[in-house]
């Protein structure tokens, strides 16, 4: 007769341990990792490329994804190397990231924070990402920076131009190469001033959610300071397409400038109703009524077409930009695509390459060590020249452009021209500024992971 | 009082989009009993009939300028327009600027293909099925109709404008004794508004006046005797399914230039105008007509700053509160009639 050595307790207790163990995340067991999350093998490294495939920045998503499969391409000593020809960073030498070949894996954030971290946590926990970069809403930013740090990888963001996500909402494990709307304010208005004069009155619409907010109040800021008094601010639905019962209290508000913190299909339909009731051809206070766009992209300048002529914002880069560096990336992404890069396509590339080489410099793939090495580091060559990853926030600080819609555009490309270079010094700030959440406002603590 | 006209004219225009869509929604519901959750896309459809009418006559071909070069240091190559080679430069540059009004032509025969493709290949499976199933294969394929024109167009909306003739303003304050620039109005939106109730009145009369039209109605209020005099019912169903399709896509074409077109105008739109169905009461055509301008209006009023910067995300939410307000008073909606939606 056998004899058994399972007990009910016995079975119980099993069960709930092994039950215990399956249920908690992946990243959370130490199996083979060298002390850090998805620690890689010897031959191969795995990058989690998050971007918005569908929703409403699915066309900004796809030319992320473009510029992310040139970065894999040059790391991996494909193409013709673009930016790593001109980057003041010599270490990368084409065989991945030391010594392993870079591979990745994509996921589609929707443009919605939930969506965005699930398949940012796939990544991490069923593909072994090592690194999560993307994005394209700065809600989606927070989100998944929070997770990221969290999990315990690095999170390089994408286009993401809230000042929380490096401010109020920053953490120890992500890092932004973007500029923010701080930066937006402190370099448009100075532009705005010498156009339209110091005696302003300018009535917002703003998109109702974090990004809206932080942009209406670093160019209230910025522009109050300068002189211009704010009529009116309005908050404006996210979902919104008709914007004429917003546009048309407009022109006899007492305003004479309207600024439009809108993005992507809120500011082509914002910008379009404003056309539309000939604010553009108006006058008020005496002056030539003005509307100003503070955050641009090319993308979003195709889709408003003819009405961007003569209107200024900013933007974080441009394929015009004469600099070796963005003229090789400019030249591998237009030999590739046949189309220049956009903006979110060159702020993604950079962020790819700057992690690569923070690994490389570190020795070492542990996040911890990759952001020593990102903090307080300088670098140049990768487009808007001297470039610093400030350490106290993870925020890069480097030229920020001021744009106008093009008058006469030569091609479909050419809708943007850059006015001003602004230079680095102009757009600082304390890393305790107000608008960046304070003094309460921390990394906290890297994390490892695993 | 400036505000206030201004409000009422934009109330007008959401309501003409509004009702158009409605209309199509109530005249299948009436006539198939079919709760058509791909309304909206048909209005997308129609709103794309103007981007592609827009494309296709602005087909170019290639020239190259060696004076100039491109962003890669090559020589330009500049677009040539077909219109312009084929009918001069100012003629083909008015065929080009009135491409939207020309999609109207285009988008008649189009949607009403689409609309029979829809009703045959499709949702005749589902009458016999509970509204419940209905409304999910519609709604599945309004994502599909979504998903292939983002497939095709991108996800930005596409500026579509109106012709040069028509993009101006008119200026009421002059005509009301405010002065001038006290009540600007864009013109194409009154030409929007002005076309929308010459379609409404002119399906009103193709029902009302025509034979065809007193056999529909006659089909709608009961439609086994109508069968029984021999009369083939279903196929002028199918027809005013194509109809009702023709009516959303036109309404899309001529709402191109207000909002460029989005592949995710169609369920922007849907469940705002099964509110307004809804409220004018089901299988009622003047009812979604009536609801449609109704709550138009009311949304225009609660998106004025003043009301908005008081009672934050009121117009995101008036339309429903206005919607149950009525239900309750009326439970039939607006102009309702009895029986429909309870068998």
């Amino acid at each position: 007769m056998s004899k058994s050595n399972f007990t009910r307790r016995g079975v119980l207790k099993t069960g709930a341990v092994a039950g215990a163990g399956l249920t908690l995340p992946t990243y959370l067991r130490a199996d083979g990792h060298a002390g850090f999350t998805n620690a890689p093998g010897d031959s191969e490294v795995v990058l989690g490329f998050n971007v918005p495939q569908t929703g409403p920045y699915a066309d900004e998503g796809a030319d992320e994804l473009r510029a992310y499969e040139l970065a894999v391409e040059h790391l991996n000593g494909g193409g013709d190397g673009g930016m790593l020809n001109t980057f003041s960073s010599k270490v990368l030498d084409g065989t991945g990231i030391l010594g392993r070949e870079v591979k990745y894996v994509t996921g589609d954030t929707q443009t919605k924070s939930d969506a965005a971290r699930a398949s940012a946590r796939s990544m991490i926990e069923k593909d072994g990402a090592i690194m999560i970069t993307g994005g394209s809403s700065s809600g989606v930013a927070v989100a998944v920076q929070a997770l990221c740090q969290e999990a315990g990888v690095i999170f390089m963001a994408g286009l993401t131009h809230s000042n929380d996500t490096t401010g109020k909402d920053k953490k120890a494990n992500g890092f932004r190469h973007f500029f923010n709307s701080y930066m937006t304010g402190a370099a448009l208005a100075p532009v705005l001033a010498a156009q339209y004069g110091t005696d302003r009155k300018a009535y917002h619409l703003t998109a109702d959610y974090n990004w809206g907010y932080t942009t209406e109040e670093a160019i209230r800021a910025s522009t109050e300071a300068m002189g211009w008094e704010t009529v009116n601010s309005v908050k404006t639905p996210l979902t919104q397409t008709d914007f004429s019962s917003y546009v048309a209290p407009v022109l006899n508000s007492g305003a004479d400038v309207l600024v439009l913190n809108h993005y992507g299909g809120n500011m082509i339909n914002s910008l379009t109703s404003a056309v539309q009731f000939g604010l553009r051809e108006a006058q008020a206070n005496g002056q030539n009524f003005e509307i100003v766009v503070p955050l641009y992209s090319r993308l979003m300048a195709r889709g408003a077409g003819e009405n961007v002529k003569g209107i200024f914002g900013s933007t974080n880069w441009h394929w015009s930009l004469q600099d070796e560096g963005s003229q090789a990336f400019v030249r591998s992404f237009g030999t590739k695509y046949g189309f220049p890069p956009s903006q979110a396509a060159h702020t993604t590339y950079v962020q790819t390459l700057l992690y690569a080489d923070a690994v490389t410099r570190a020795g070492s793939f542990a996040p911890c060590a990759v952001a020593e090495a990102l903090e307080d580091y300088e670098f140049d060559g990768l487009g808007n020249g001297k470039t610093l990853y400030r350490g106290d926030d993870h925020q890069c600080f480097k030229d920020v452009l001021v744009v106008k819609g093009k008058e006469n555009p030569e091609s479909e490309f050419d809708l943007l021209e850059v006015v001003e270079v602004t230079p680095v010094d102009q757009v600082m700030y304390d890393p305790a500024h107000p608008q960046m959440g304070g003094a309460e406002a921390t990394l906290g603590e890297c994390n490892n992971g695993a | 009082m400036d505000q206030i006209i201004v409000q009422i004219l934009n109330g007008l225009d959401k309501g003409s989009a509004y009702a158009l869509i409605a209309l199509g929604l109530t005249l299948i519901f009436g006539t198939l009993g079919v709760v058509n959750f791909a309304h909206g896309a048909l209005f997308m459809m129609g709103a794309f009939c103007a981007v592609v009418t827009s494309k296709i006559l602005s087909s170019s071909h290639k020239v190259v300028d060696e004076t100039r070069t491109d962003f890669l240091g090559n020589p330009l190559e500049v677009d040539v327009f077909y219109m312009q080679d084929w009918f001069g430069e100012a003629a083909g540059a008015a065929i080009m600027d009135w491409a939207v009004p020309l999609a109207i032509l285009v988008s008649i025969p189009v949607m009403i293909l689409i609309g029979f493709v829809m009703e045959r290949g499709l949702i005749k499976h589902f009458y016999k099925r509970p509204h419940a199933d209905q409304i999910l294969v519609t709604f599945g394929l309004a994502i599909v109709m979504g998903e292939v024109i983002k497939y095709y167009f991108g996800a930005n909306p596409i500026q579509t404008p109106a012709p040069e003739a028509l993009s101006g303003r008119v200026d009421f304050g002059v005509w009301l004794g405010y002065g001038p620039n006290a009540i600007v109005y864009p013109m194409w939106r009154l030409v929007y508004f002005f076309f929308s109730a010459s379609i409404i009145a002119a399906v009103f009369a193709f029902l009302q006046f025509t034979t065809f039209g007193m056999v529909v109605r006659a089909g709608m209020a009961d439609r086994e005797t109508v069968g029984l005099l021999g009369i083939d019912i279903d196929k002028r169903f199918t027809f005013m399914f194509g109809l009702a399709a023709a009516v959303a896509g036109i309404a899309g074409v001529m709402y191109a230039p207000i909002v460029s077109p989005a592949y995710t105008m169609g369920m922007d739109w849907l469940v705002l105008s099964f509110v307004v169905v809804v409220v004018g009461g089901m299988g009622s055509l003047p009812g979604a007509v009536l609801a449609g301008f109704v709550l138009g209006i009311i949304e225009s009023f609660a998106s004025m700053p003043g009301v908005v910067n008081l009672l934050p995300g009121i117009n995101q939410i008036i339309i429903y509160v206005v919607a149950i307000a009525i239900l309750l008073i009326r439970p039939r909606g607006l102009m309702g009639r009895k029986g429909v939606m309870e068998d």
